[in-house]
């Protein structure tokens, strides 16, 4: 088991001391991660202990109440606008649920990012947003087609197009593989780890998968007791003591997902 | 980042295509304009080993050009890439799309009239949707009446509150502006003939008989038809009314008849506010203006104000109430996919509701003058 921080590997992003709290409620406290250049990293933990909301702050929509945040080197939380905006358009993230813009069809959702910060003709334009779109492993006609025409599968498709659409060196992806059925869940696997071998993108998962953790995952943070108990490789994993990790890697699901693996 | 370059040498064995920089999305105009000038020839080469930046925006303009050449029938060699670059191109040339994925919408007047057609005949049936919904809300009334332990009495008295008793102020203060602006306006008038008093028939037979209980109609069309509309809407959109089918509750008798049968009880009672606002509003301006004074203004009121011009005015809301909880329950229950969907029709449900309330309006306003009440 690797400790929590390395310093021989690039850190993408650095998160230290981390605190976030919503009223009494303390989700966070003293938090650290590192997420090195090219990894798949999977972040775990029960219900309520704060993953969508690490990605949040990670991201700039939650204002954490102390700790600093680093990302490709800027200092998320102190960076000035123009810096955070440059910034921005080096990560991607997909939503649980895609978050596309229900009142645009799935190209326009996949070339606005384009069209706001890249000075490119609106039939490149069209081009790239359909390349993105067949790379997800969307069909053409997709690409006319509005949200709400999608199966979920689909939409959690296009949302990742979205995601990859200026070519992110970070991707962020809350729960990519909820809800869908275990053989949509391992094709969207396979999509992940190809996309992110052949663009070189850096993976952050926000995930309950165990198949998913199993299968494209480099190394596992779990969050519990507020801060990033452990991270490692899955066989690290399995050697923890602690109660909730023994009992998430040992349960029957993780046994049936292990053993199939 | 460094500029992208493009240079093309002719050497007797081929055209040798070089490339160096930074071959990402935020560079590719330049890029492609050079690439046009690559030219024909027996073999091409394009050399990769300066690039020292490639994305899939690259990499697409790369495959597409070597997709271009090989159509005109020209071998294409790619050198000097690194390995994750080549996996790259290898993945964008694997999934580039095909052409003519989508078809091209249709323009032109053949167009133009198909849609004025679609758009005509998807009113009518709209018309007919709506006056089914009507008879849906009818029929549920009836079986509540049948069964009134099932009425949600909580519900009702609630919307009571929201689009009753909260609309209150804003109620007043617009009826007894509109009293005060009547006044005003009458008395500029009236003053050139002498017949300054004859401002009190004037305010009331307008305030009581129109304005009142029409321009309160209006604004609980926009307060309340609007909250109908996108409150049963939204609901829609999360599945919660589907999740009421499936539990035994039927979506109507729960969400749309409270709301109905609560502008039912409350639109006459805000007419009355309004009427009592609107007239105090007159008055306090006559005073004013005409030196008027609240005495005489009530006598005046007494004795030329017959009791039918109030009755006019309070036979008119019931009606007025049930087309704008309908219109806007109707609406909310039409939302569908998208949050866009949800502003689209809230504001249909306030035009719809609006123009029909002022309709009806009309339509009351000739059955009572051939009556000749």
């Amino acid at each position: 088991m690797s400790a929590v921080v390395d310093d021989s590997r690039e850190a993408v992003i650095q998160v230290r001391g981390l605190v976030n709290q919503f009223g009494e409620q303390v989700v966070h406290s003293g938090l650290d991660i590192d997420v090195y250049r090219g990894e798949v990293l999977g972040i775990v933990g029960g219900s309520g202990t704060g993953k969508s909301v690490l990605l949040r702050a990670i991201v700039g929509l939650i204002r954490p109440k102390a700790g600093s945040i680093r990302v490709l080197g800027v200092d998320v939380l102190a960076a000035p606008e123009t810096e955070r905006r440059a910034l921005e358009r080096r990560w991607g993230v997909l939503f649980q649920d895609g978050a596309l813009f229900s009142s645009l069809t799935v190209l326009q959702n996949v070339v606005a990012p384009m069209r706001e910060h890249l000075d490119i003709s609106p039939a490149m334009q069209r081009a790239l947003g359909e390349l993105k779109v067949s790379m997800v492993g969307l069909p053409p006609l997709a690409c006319g087609k509005f949200p709400s025409e999608l199966s979920g599968g689909m939409r959690k498709r296009a949302g990742l197009a979205r995601a990859l659409s200026l070519d992110p060196e970070i991707v962020f992806l809350d729960e990519p593989t909820a809800g869908l059925d275990p053989i949509g869940a391992a094709a969207y696997d396979d999509l992940i780890r190809q996309l992110q071998q052949s663009l070189g993108l850096t993976v952050f998962m926000v995930t309950h998968d165990l198949d998913s953790l199993n299968a494209i995952c480099d190394r596992i943070a779990v969050l519990a007791d507020k801060k990033v108990l452990v991270t490692g490789t899955m066989a690290d994993m399995l050697k923890v003591d602690h109660p909730w990790v023994h009992e998430y890697f040992h349960g029957p699901r993780a046994r049936a997902a292990l053993s199939a693996a | 980042m460094t500029e992208p370059a493009v240079s093309i040498d002719q050497l007797p064995e081929g055209v040798v295509v070089r490339l160096a920089g930074s071959f990402v999305m935020s560079a590719l105009g330049a890029v492609d304009r050079a690439f046009v000038r690559v030219p024909q020839g027996q073999g091409v080469v394009i050399d990769l080993s300066a690039v020292d930046a490639l994305d899939t925006g690259g990499a697409w303009l790369l495959t597409t050009l070597i997709a271009r050449l090989e159509g005109e029938g020209v071998s294409v060699a790619l050198h000097g890439a690194t390995d994750a670059q080549q996996a790259l191109i290898d993945t964008v040339a694997k999934s580039l799309p095909e052409p003519d994925g989508m078809a091209e919408p249709e323009r032109g007047l053949r167009a133009w009239l198909e849609k004025f057609g679609r758009s005509t005949s998807e009113t009518f049936h709209g018309i007919a949707e709506l006056l089914g919904f009507l008879g849906l809300v009818i029929a549920r009334l009836a079986n509540s009446i049948l069964h009134p332990g099932r009425f949600r009495l909580t519900s009702l008295v609630h919307h009571m509150q929201e689009v009753g008793f909260n609309a209150v102020p804003i109620v007043a203060l617009m009826a007894f502006l509109i009293g005060v602006v009547l006044a005003f306006q009458g008395s500029v008038q009236l003053r050139q003939f002498g017949a300054e008093v004859f401002v009190v028939d004037l305010i009331a037979i307008s305030v009581l008989r129109e304005l009142g209980i029409l321009l309160t109609a209006i604004i609980v069309a926009g307060r309340s038809g609007s909250a109908f509309t996108a409150a049963i809407g939204s609901m829609k959109l999360r599945e919660e009314i589907d999740a009421m089918r499936t539990l035994g509750l039927d979506p109507i008798e729960v969400l749309v008849l409270p709301r109905v049968l609560a502008l039912f009880l409350m639109l006459p009672i805000l007419g009355l506010i309004a009427n009592a606002s609107g007239l105090f509003g007159g008055a306090l301006m006559s005073w004013i203006e005409l030196g008027v004074s609240p005495g005489m203004f009530v006598t005046r009121l007494y004795e030329t104000t017959d009791i039918w011009h109030l009755a006019v005015g309070f036979i008119k809301a019931p009606f007025f109430a049930v087309v704008i909880g309908v219109i806007g329950c109707y609406e909310g229950m039409r939302v569908e996919g998208s949050a866009e969907s949800v502003g689209r029709l809230t504001t249909t449900s306030v035009v719809l509701s609006i123009f029909s309330v002022i309709v009806i309006d009309a339509i009351f306003s000739i059955f009572f003058a051939e009556l000749g009440v």
